[in-house]
């Protein structure tokens, strides 16, 4: 018997040498799984973006923006993405870290986003506001504040997500932390007995929800939009907190081989103008971050608009993230 | 007899040595890493990790207990009823909880025992208090014997049948009463493989993730594996994550020693089976507790999947079964789980055989290292998360290599090797049973190798051979481990799919696609079983 | 065909606690009966000219060939175990036929030998049946009609009868005498039944305590003067 496994790698080591470089009039973009999806904005951008620049775009897609950077690092500076897109504001300063991705030139003047977040490496191409999400048949009297939330009805459950597996529970970590500060882990020692459990990712906690186990998940402000526009019910809804909403935006770099290829900034200034705005807040359920052409649907306009836009700086957040993480597990694994 | 002779261990160490490949290149490739900066490997110990590890343990024995038990009873039921209607139908359902991903089994059990389960009601009515769902340990339990509970009961049952019938035929002649064919002829069977399956369900249990962490109710429910994929996917910390699979190996070592001294290495009546099956004639009292026994886990393991059925019928099937992307995750989940299962049961042969043999040359002496490492050894494999071996992989060769085009021979070589000690349990007994009846006379006839496999071993193994190679596909069907940390659109599987569904607000999919996965698992069962039935002569 | 003596030179064998020597001759063409006490090493004898034991020290000879280290198969040796000499999921002819050709490919030839064989036993017809349709004798008879395609000097016999009744076994000792007496192989035959080496061998062996203690023409063991050892043994079977 041979070994199978030996002669399986060798015979891919070889394959995998044998790979062609990138061809010429190519753009390579790396990005997370629903973007690509069918229902996802990849489809549109790619058709969209290949009309205007007569070249191909050729989507990798990993699972999540976490995989995404993890991928990047992986492959270091051979990497064949010339466009990484999907990351958040809370991965920024670890991927600049890496020194694999390069300024990118004038795109980022299209966009705006909520506390004018700007970057020279990382452009913004949408974002949303982490939200408690409610069940209107379940709840008809919802937290109106992050206070309310933690200080509430221990019998009404909301169903959150681990900020060492998942970023929303990340998000949640962070809005309490901006909104209590050094009280974080009391806030948390309140808000403990209302859980009814930390799943490992955002998917995990909507399907608790959703199945009607927790009248409440931490999800997004424009988790209602879907609802409302593909399923036509109101039955969820965000709800708004008089502190503010703690903010996720989404935003793309050009690597360093990126750099070299003619197309990435071409890429850049599309992915800011209305020809791949338009397709964003339909198919990634998340808000424009530069100009659309169309007006949006009119779901979008009862959505939970923030007074205040909470964020703490990717450098802050690189700086701390160990330190929180520990401070709530030491509060929740009690 | 040399052993250099015997093509049998030659086979067993090369497979031995294909799993040390895959393990240790993962090992060297995140130990380079880690080299660079090793602190992580001791700030990896704290108070938490602790508390952790305490946690781990002490769930998986937990559940391994309550797996485990039931599993005699219900497995012993089976074998004494061969007759029990559905019976057939009942074995194939009994694999299907491994091909689901936990995500799915987890939301199948809270429809029943959740919050807003089916049950909530009459439990509420019952307790009094608003019913609480089954968050905590509780529901980590439940979840853990949803999975295992079948296993065990599956492979105890192919441990079962190795008692010859002659013994059936001997205790129905001498009147033995169901408490004393128990004592005498069903337990020490049981006895023999009970160490290996109970090490097995313990090492499935302390591997848990998804389902700790969901059904957990929060982070004092915690394992070393979420610690693990913490460290690689967030932190990126190989010092760290090789320091936390190394304690998670030892743990797993030390309970899976303890439970080896528990087992007695016997070996049953080398007789030839002569004659027929079944001289078992349960009373009526026994005949309605075995009834009882199935039932109960019948409904137990049948109800969360009645659950997944329920929501998956209100999906749009006849539109997700047109969608390319579905046909095509179907067929790479297929093509993946059939390689990964071929791997696997060539590798738990070689190692079977090889062990056999092993033992065999070495009369009454100590068991050797080799031995031991085709025994136990090369079942630990279980508790390398797959994360570990796909990091340590891509890192130690994406110098060279494309590795990303690795990923679907990295997805078939690790969900082997994670199958393999499924595939052991399952071929070990009838292997050994049957070479303790044929090991002189195809030594002296000179029958070996090839034309051993073909005339001797294969009629005598091709049951649970297909019981293997059904339970190494169902495995590696529901499978997600290498994938999690980078993902790859060339293996897009099924359950891939159906969690990135579930990621995109469309959970009425998710839930169709949990019931496709569900269906394909048993037609491959009621396929396996086809393939595996011997051929009337 | 020749007969070939089996020699045991020094022979030392260790297994857990308990040690055995021989160091013994059998005569070739002939059938030598082995008795003795349970436990006293007669099977550890048969496995070590078998070739299913290797020995610490000393050689096994078969007529002028060192086989101490050949394995079972290379040696010159059939043998017939008490139980499972035949695979049962193996029709009667395969059994039978495995012993001409390990891989099971028979030639015409072979196939019209098998046959003989089987007539020879007295299971002509039977090639098809399976061994779990057969009787226990029946079985031994498809054992020795193995030993017959197999055609090897030596034929080793562990208890082979044991669990037959008394008209069967006589049977069967008629039939193996017959068939030694056309073959001329050397026999070593372990047996607890004093009357079937009475009735079979020429030659006796008598082991105990892992050696021989005492050896030579079954007539004389019978007798009066027989060894102390073989009488006292008799008496407590009797007993």
């Amino acid at each position: 018997m041979r070994s199978p496994v030996l002669s399986l790698t060798s015979a891919l080591a070889f394959a995998a040498i044998a790979f062609p470089a990138t061809a010429e009039g190519k753009l390579t973009v790396y990005t997370y799984e629903s973007f690509t999806a069918g229902w996802g904005p990849g489809p549109q951008v790619k058709k969209a973006f290949e009309a205007e620049c007569a070249c191909t775009v050729d989507f990798v897609s990993v699972a999540d923006g976490v995989a995404l950077l993890n991928r990047v690092k992986l492959e270091g500076a051979s990497t064949k993405a010339d466009i990484v897109l999907g990351l958040d504001t809370n991965l920024t300063a670890e991927a600049k870290a890496t020194g694999l991705f390069a300024p990118h030139g004038a795109a980022g003047e299209n966009v705006k986003v909520p506390g004018d977040w700007s970057d020279d490496t990382f452009v913004p191409y949408d974002y949303s506001y982490f939200a408690v999400v409610y069940d209107t048949d379940k709840l008809k009297t919802p937290p109106k504040s992050l206070k309310e939330l933690v200080e509430g009805d221990p019998e009404q459950k909301i169903a959150i997500q681990d900020p060492r597996t998942s970023t929303p529970g990340l998000g949640l970590l962070l809005w309490v932390k901006s909104v209590y500060g050094d009280k974080a882990p009391e806030a948390w020692a309140k808000l403990k007995g209302r859980v009814l459990t930390v799943t490992p990712g955002w998917s995990e906690a909507y399907g608790l929800f959703t199945k009607g186990e927790a009248p409440m998940v931490l999800s997004y402000t424009t988790s209602p939009a879907y609802h409302m526009v593909a399923e036509s019910t109101e039955r969820y809804q965000a709800a708004t907190f008089e502190e503010g909403h703690y903010l996720q935006i989404e935003v793309a770099g050009i690597t360093t081989t990126g750099a070299k290829n003619p197309l990435s900034e071409k890429f850049m200034a599309f992915m800011t103008g209305p020809g791949f705005q338009d397709v964003i807040p339909e198919t990634n359920w998340m808000l424009p971050a530069g100009k659309t052409d169309k007006p949006l649907n009119p779901a979008f306009d009862k959505l939970v608009k923030p007074a205040k836009t909470l964020l703490f700086s990717a450098d802050e957040v690189a700086a701390n993230r160990k330190a929180w993480v520990d401070e709530w597990l030491g509060v929740m694994s009690k | 007899m040399p052993l250099a002779r015997d093509p049998r261990i030659a086979a067993g160490v090369i497979a031995l040595a294909a799993i040390g490949i895959l393990v240790g290149g993962a090992f060297v490739g995140l130990g380079i890493e880690a080299w660079r900066n090793p602190e992580g490997a001791l700030a990896a110990i704290d108070p938490y990790l602790l508390r952790v590890a305490r946690f781990t343990l002490w769930q998986a024995m937990l559940s391994t207990l309550l797996s485990v038990a039931p599993a005699i009873l219900v497995a012993r039921a089976l074998s004494r009823h061969p007759e029990f209607p559905g019976r057939g139908l009942i074995l194939r359902l009994f694999a299907v909880p491994l091909a689901l991903p936990a995500i799915v089994a987890a939301l199948g059990i809270l429809s029943l025992y959740g919050r807003a389960g089916y049950f909530a009601e009459p439990l509420t009515a019952l307790t009094g208090g608003t019913w609480p769902g089954i968050y905590g340990l509780s529901g980590i339990l439940v979840a853990h014997v949803f999975f295992n509970l079948p296993l065990a009961t599956r492979l105890m049952l192919e441990a079962l049948q190795t008692v010859p019938a002659d013994q059936w035929r001997l205790a129905s002649q001498l009147g033995m009463g169901a408490r004393s064919s128990f004592r005498l002829i069903e337990w020490p069977a049981l006895r023999a493989a009970l160490p290996g399956i109970a090490g097995l369900v313990f090492m499935l249990c302390i591997t848990s993730f998804t389902i700790v962490l969901t059904l957990g109710g929060g982070p004092a429910a915690t394992t070393l594996e979420v610690a693990i994929y913490q460290a690689l996917r967030f932190d990126f910390d190989p010092a760290r994550a090789v320091a936390l699979t190394v304690l998670q190996i030892a743990l797993t070592a030390i309970v899976v020693l303890a439970l080896m001294r528990l087992g007695a290495n016997t070996t049953g009546d080398a007789n030839l089976p002569v004659a027929r099956r079944n001289f078992i004639q349960a009373k009526a009292g026994e005949a309605t507790f075995n009834a009882a026994a199935i039932l109960l886990a019948l409904a137990f393991v049948g109800g969360p999947m009645l659950a997944t059925v329920a929501a998956g019928l209100k999906a749009d099937l006849g539109r997700l079964a047109g969608e390319t992307s579905v046909q095509r995750a179907t067929l790479t989940s297929i093509i993946l789980a059939t390689l990964s299962a071929t791997l696997a049961a060539i590798l738990a042969l070689a190692l079977v055989t090889a062990r056999r043999a092993l033992a065999t040359v070495r009369n009454s002496r100590k068991k050797t290292i080799l031995e031991r490492f085709t025994d136990t050894g090369a079942g630990f494999v279980l508790v390398v998360p797959p994360i570990v071996i796909g990091a340590g992989w891509f890192v130690l060769v994406r110098q060279s290599v494309d590795v990303f085009a690795l990923a679907p021979f990295m997805v078939v070589a690790v969900n082997a090797v994670m199958a393999m000690p499924f595939a052991v349990r399952a071929i070990r007994p009838a292997h050994d049973a049957a070479s303790e009846r044929h090991e002189r006379l195809c030594a002296q006839l000179g029958i070996s190798g090839w034309n051993r496999l073909r005339l001797i071993d294969w009629p005598v193994l091709r049951r649970p051979l297909a019981t293997a190679f059904a339970f190494a596909m169902a495995l590696s069907l529901g499978d997600l481990g290498v994938i999690a940390l980078f993902g790859s659109d060339a293996v897009q599987t099924l359950p891939y799919l159906l969690l990135a569904r579930m990621g995109s607000y469309r959970t009425d999919d998710a839930a169709g696609l949990a019931l496709m996965l569900g269906l394909l698992c048993l037609a491959l069962m009621m396929l396996a079983d086809r393939l595996g039935k011997e051929t009337p002569r | 065909m020749t007969s070939a003596a089996v020699h045991l030179d020094q022979l030392v064998f260790s297994y857990a606690d308990t040690m055995v020597r021989f160091d013994v001759t059998f005569a070739p063409g002939e059938i030598t009966a082995i008795m003795g006490p349970s436990g006293a090493g007669k099977s550890t004898l048969l496995n070590l000219v078998a070739g299913f034991e290797t020995p610490r020290e000393g050689q096994v000879l078969i007529g002028d060939m060192d086989v101490t280290s050949a394995p079972p198969a290379d040696r010159p040796v059939s043998m017939v175990f008490q139980e499972n000499n035949l695979f049962a999921h193996l029709d009667i002819a395969s059994n039978v036929g495995l012993g001409r050709s390990p891989a099971l490919r028979l030639s015409a030839t072979d196939k019209q030998d098998v046959a003989t064989a089987l007539a020879r036993v007295g299971l002509a017809g039977m090639e098809h049946r399976l061994p779990r349709e057969l009787s226990g004798g029946e079985r031994q008879r498809v054992a020795l009609a193995r030993v017959l395609v197999r055609d090897r000097p030596i034929l080793l016999l562990d208890e082979p009868f044991a669990s037959l009744g008394p008209a069967l076994r006589d049977d069967m000792l008629e039939l193996l005498a017959s068939v030694q007496a056309e073959r001329g192989m050397t026999v070593l035959f372990v047996t607890h039944q004093p009357e079937d080496a009475r009735k079979l061998a020429e030659n006796m062996v008598f082991v105990e305590g892992g050696r021989v203690a005492a050896a030579g023409k079954t007539a004389d063991f019978f007798k009066s003067s027989g060894p102390e050892a073989f009488r006292h043994y008799i008496g407590n079977e009797r007993q």
